[in-house]
């Protein structure tokens, strides 16, 4: 028996896989079929009836999405079956489909904020009737609550069920569901609770009519008055896809892109929604602390006080990149401050043990993001992807739910929508028979490392241990680099790239914030614990009033990742561009530009006067390969060379303290998140819940 | 059908099911293998209405679903689907009156109009708790209609009067009957039948083996010329020592059969072998039946005098 088979659609004759869907079929001759419940990456339901085609000698319509190609019959001479998705009997089968979803549909469009970008409304323009016969009552349906960021008109659900399918299929937490039946169905979320997945708001791209809109974005623009700009997401280190629909100089909304390595196209709920934040506490003008106010003072004068606060010494200045910094302003910075002298630099958190090896794949994650649907067997180690990297958990439950997959845990317990074995909470669970048993007849096993848990005392002997499991269990091999770190900063893979580490003799971050220096830099970096600074003069250079600025005696705004195109490195090495959207905030500017102003003043002046030159440096000479001479590509299995070398030994012993967790609000976790009112709430409502769940 | 949603208030926040019917849930549960116990959820439904006064409450469906490891909005999915799944507090006596068709063309709206009038609205519960009612879809009974389904029995045949007599009784405490209110057993015609009167046809003397020419295993029966007349004037037999029809499974018929074949006594089909049987039941035409009604175990227990036991296991037969 073959495995394809013959179909003659719309009079091409075409051959496919058994296994297609008619609908799959369809499209391969470049049909059109009109859906609304059918979607690629969700179980098929069969419920909308758009898809109708007709197959010649079928006493019905069949529709398309639900018909697997294998069970039709060839003709009774043996031709292949004649399937037709235009002409006059598909025309009216989908016609009368259309007015009948129209029937409890309201005529509301002109206040609907899916208006313009609705799926019904589109096909009812190319599929419907001209005008209703209907002139009976419509049914209302009651709006739901369904938290802060889910708007609902229920009224204008058409049943489809896409939301139903994916919070229980991709979210993996069931809690939206149809009530009812018949003409009294319902979506509704368990007596209208609030979601509480980190996804929710793809139900919203997902939902086909206006039924599930965007709350924060409700009423603010239509979509045919937006710029729209592809970019990069910074709120984790995945680096997702998005769309930046901005208007005027204000960003209105952000939407996931396609890009089937990174998000397939899915976004986190925090990327999605952080927007607000990007036009609140913002730094516009400098600012310089007299009489212990900070008061704004113009460019040049900010400049100034920043020459006089650099003037103590070159060891005395201690520069700490923040979790969003861009590859260009680390690279200007970094340049700028070593040509002062300056070795205390360093871009990961306080106690990371990590980054020092020269061996760039030790901080990537190399087996890439995509690669779990490849591999049989992943372990976590000191990290919660569910929080890190959201859109990635969706991936490892994917995988897990094709049955390919099988997940084990060392640190936090954590619901991470998927069943896993929890090896124990602390390091010394890596050497043990069952971690070597979970591995046992894995064919591409995965070893990933959170960022947490090389940030602490015994952060080196773990990632010694953790490259030495990954080579005894075949995790490295040729064709496959099973070992990987999962970051949890977007900045943190390009700074490290670009060198931005301590110099020979340098402090780390946790030495440069003890107050042993006088004048500390801070880039954007408002996720250390500034606690202990003293009596340090500081100079923060970021886009949000927030710790960082507040403890801060000169402020300088720069452009946040929406109001720059600037290069990020993701968390697999993959090297990715953002897109200005929108114009930086007041005065503010680009983070490398004002290192090449400062190094002006002192004398000392970089080697490059535009944002290109200083990539074409970062990028190498032509031939040269370096960490950013590839573009939107992550190295992936090319590093099971280094990773396959002799780890080297480390100083201290593995210790038995359990592992923390990296984040500890999935929605406040960096400066623009925290400025965000959306983020504020949803962290709220996330913390009341996990205090009810204590209580009980 | 109106919008279904739980009453939180009458709900209260907690639901525990009785002791006695954990029986039950096991034996609902054990039908399922483990990884598909949610399979479980309807009958598991269905009992915690009945622990709660007849519906289902918020906590009671929670239970359900902590039970069988569900997520709450699957539950709630099925607990609102079926509307026999009642979401709102009912009276002791729930009154389920249909009104499709069939029961309204016979006088369902009239019905309708007494409960209303004795009762109050659908799903109303009268101050002293012990009645409400609700109209249902079809109730499978159409040819007593009209009727209505209080708790778990049918009342049929009903007239407005004697649907307002059975709810006045229950109100007061009284037993109603249940089945039809007219003179007719279940669904037979009122006032007794008026065909299939000859009592011949229940005693069995109107039955007879078939032989079916086409039946498989009688391979090319020639319709055997009956020999037994021939053997009656020959010789008289003598009674038989023992009444075959003690044995459960032969009846009148069998027990002339065996005694022309020189069958008398319980000893005798006791110590029938297994040849013996498959040759006697291709006699009789049939396959497996002697095992399966136990023949020889039954003449064994009865050869042996053990007639209590026999009687206690197998029934009396048919003496």
């Amino acid at each position: 028996m073959s495995d394809t088979f013959k179909l003659n659609i719309d009079g091409q004759e075409v051959e496919v896989p058994k296994a297609y869907t008619l609908m799959q079929a369809c499209e391969e001759v470049g049909a059109e079929i009109p859906r609304f419940c059918y979607h690629e990456r969700l179980s098929v339901a069969g419920n909308c009836r758009m898809c109708l085609v007709e197959w010649e000698g079928a006493p019905k319509p069949l529709a398309s999405c639900a018909q697997i190609v294998g069970d039709l019959r060839p003709n009774r001479d043996g031709s292949p079956p004649v399937i037709r998705t235009k002409g006059a009997y598909v025309e009216k089968a989908r016609n009368g489909v259309m007015e009948f979803l129209l029937i409890n549909h309201p005529l509301d469009c002109p206040i609907c904020d899916q208006g313009g970008e609705c799926d019904l409304q589109d096909q009812a323009v190319a599929y419907g009737r001209g005008d209703s016969r209907y002139d009976e009552n419509k049914r209302a349906v009651e709006d739901k609550n369904m938290g802060p960021l889910v708007k609902t008109i229920m009224t204008r659900c058409i049943q489809c069920t896409r939301c139903v399918r994916f919070v229980a299929e991709v979210a993996g937490v069931e809690e939206i569901g149809m009530i009812s039946r018949g003409e009294t169905a319902e979506i509704t979320t368990y007596l209208e609770k609030s979601l509480t997945s980190e996804l929710s708001g793809n139900v919203i791209d997902l939902c086909p009519v206006g039924a599930l809109t965007s709350k924060p974005y409700a009423f603010n623009a239509r979509p045919w008055e937006l710029r729209k700009t592809s970019s990069i997401d910074v709120m984790d280190a995945m680096g997702a896809a998005i769309r930046i629909d901005s208007k005027g100089d204000a960003v209105m909304r952000i939407l996931p892109e396609t890009n089937e390595d990174v998000n397939e196209e899915w976004l986190s709920d925090k990327s999605r929604f952080v927007w607000d934040g990007l036009a609140r506490q913002r730094l516009d003008r400098p600012y310089v602390r007299r009489n212990g106010k900070l008061q704004a003072v113009s460019w040049p004068e900010a400049l100034d006080a920043v020459k006089a606060a650099l003037s103590v010494g070159a060891d005395q200045i201690g520069v700490v990149a923040g979790d969003l910094i861009e590859a260009e302003q680390a690279k200007a910075a970094l340049d700028f401050f070593r040509s002062l002298g300056v070795k205390n630099t360093d871009c990961r958190p306080a106690g990371a043990q990590y980054g020092l090896s020269g061996v760039r794949e030790h901080y990537l994650l190399n087996p890439t993001l995509a690669g779990v649907e490849e591999s049989d067997a992943l372990l976590l180690i000191g990290t919660n992807p569910r929080v890190e990297a959201a859109v990635w958990n969706a991936r490892i439950r994917k995988s897990w739910l094709w049955g390919k997959l099988k997940v084990g845990v060392i640190g936090p317990v954590a619901d991470l929508t998927y069943p896993y074995e929890h090896f124990g909470n602390s390091p010394t669970a890596l050497d043990s028979e069952a971690v070597r048993a979970f591995f046992k007849g894995a064919t591409k096993p995965m070893i990933i490392i959170g960022e947490a848990a090389v940030c602490r005392s015994d952060g080196e002997a773990v990632l010694a241990a953790v490259l030495g499991l990954a080579q005894n269990v075949g995790a490295i091999a040729e064709g496959w680099a099973g070992y990987g770190m999962l970051h949890t900063a977007a900045g943190r893979v390009g700074a490290l790239d670009a060198g931005f580490v301590p110099a020979q003799g340098g402090k780390s971050t946790g030495q440069i914030l003890d107050g042993s220096v006088k004048t500390v830099v801070l880039l954007g970096a408002d996720e250390v614990d500034l606690s202990r600074l003293g009596s340090s003069t500081v100079i923060y250079v970021g886009t949000h009033g927030d710790a960082g600025a507040s403890r801060a005696e000169i402020v300088l705004p720069c452009a946040a990742y929406s109001e720059i195109s600037a290069t990020y490195v993701n968390t697999e090495g993959r090297v990715q561009m953002t897109t200005r959207a929108v114009q930086p905030k007041g005065e503010a500017r680009e983070g490398w530009a004002i290192f090449r102003a400062l190094s002006g003043l002192f004398g000392k002046v970089l080697l490059y006067d535009t944002a290109d030159e200083l990539r074409g440096v970062l990028r190498g000479k032509d031939g040269e390969n370096t960490p950013f001479s590839g573009r939107g590509y992550a190295p992936g299995a090319k590093g099971f060379a280094a990773l396959s070398a002799a780890v080297p030994a480390s100083s201290g012993a593995i210790g038995n303290e359990p592992f923390g967790r990296s984040i500890d609000d999935f929605y406040l976790s960096n400066p623009v998140a925290r400025a965000s009112r959306t983020m504020a709430e949803c962290s709220a409502l996330a913390t009341s819940l996990d205090t009810a769940v204590a209580a009980e | 059908m109106a919008l279904r949603r739980f009453d939180l208030d009458a709900g209260g926040s907690s639901f525990a099911f009785k002791p006695e019917t954990e029986e039950k849930i096991a034996f609902w549960r054990g039908k399922y293998p483990a990884d598909k116990q949610r399979s479980a959820v309807i009958p598991l439904l269905w009992l915690a209405q009945k622990d709660n006064n007849g519906w289902l409450s918020e906590p009671a469906m929670r239970e359900v679903a902590d039970r069988l490891e569900m997520p709450y909005i699957r539950v709630y999915e099925v607990a609102t689907f079926y509307t026999m799944f009642r979401l709102q507090p009912v009276g002791k006596f729930h009154v389920q009156l249909c009104g499709t068709t069939p029961c309204q063309l016979r006088g369902a709206e009239d019905l309708k109009e007494v409960c209303t009038k004795e009762i109050g609205k659908p799903m109303h519960v009268t101050d002293d708790q012990r009645l409400s009612w609700e109209e249902v879809e079809c109730l499978g009974a159409c040819v007593n209609a009209p009727m209505v389904q209080i708790n778990d029995d049918y009342f049929e045949d009903l007239t407005p009067e004697t649907l307002s007599g059975i709810l006045s009784r229950l109100r007061n405490g009284a037993d109603a009957k249940s089945g039809p209110q007219v003179a007719r057993v279940n669904s037979a015609p009122e006032g007794g039948t008026s065909v299939l009167t000859d009592p011949a046809l229940y005693d069995g003397s109107k039955s007879r083996l078939a032989e079916l020419p086409n039946l498989p295993g009688a391979a090319a029966p020639p319709p055997a010329p009956p020999p037994a007349p021939k053997v009656e004037p020959e010789a008289p037999k003598p009674p038989p020592a023992d009444d075959l029809k003690r044995i459960n499974g032969i009846g009148p018929k069998f027990e002339q059969m065996l005694l022309d074949m020189g069958v008398r006594t319980f000893a005798q089909i006791a110590g029938w072998s297994q040849e013996t049987v498959v040759s006697i039941e291709a006699k009789f035409g049939f396959k497996d039946r002697i095992d399966r009604e136990k023949w020889v175990a039954q003449a064994r227990m009865l050869a042996e005098g053990r007639i209590d036991e026999h009687d206690l296991i197998f029934g009396r037969g048919k003496d």
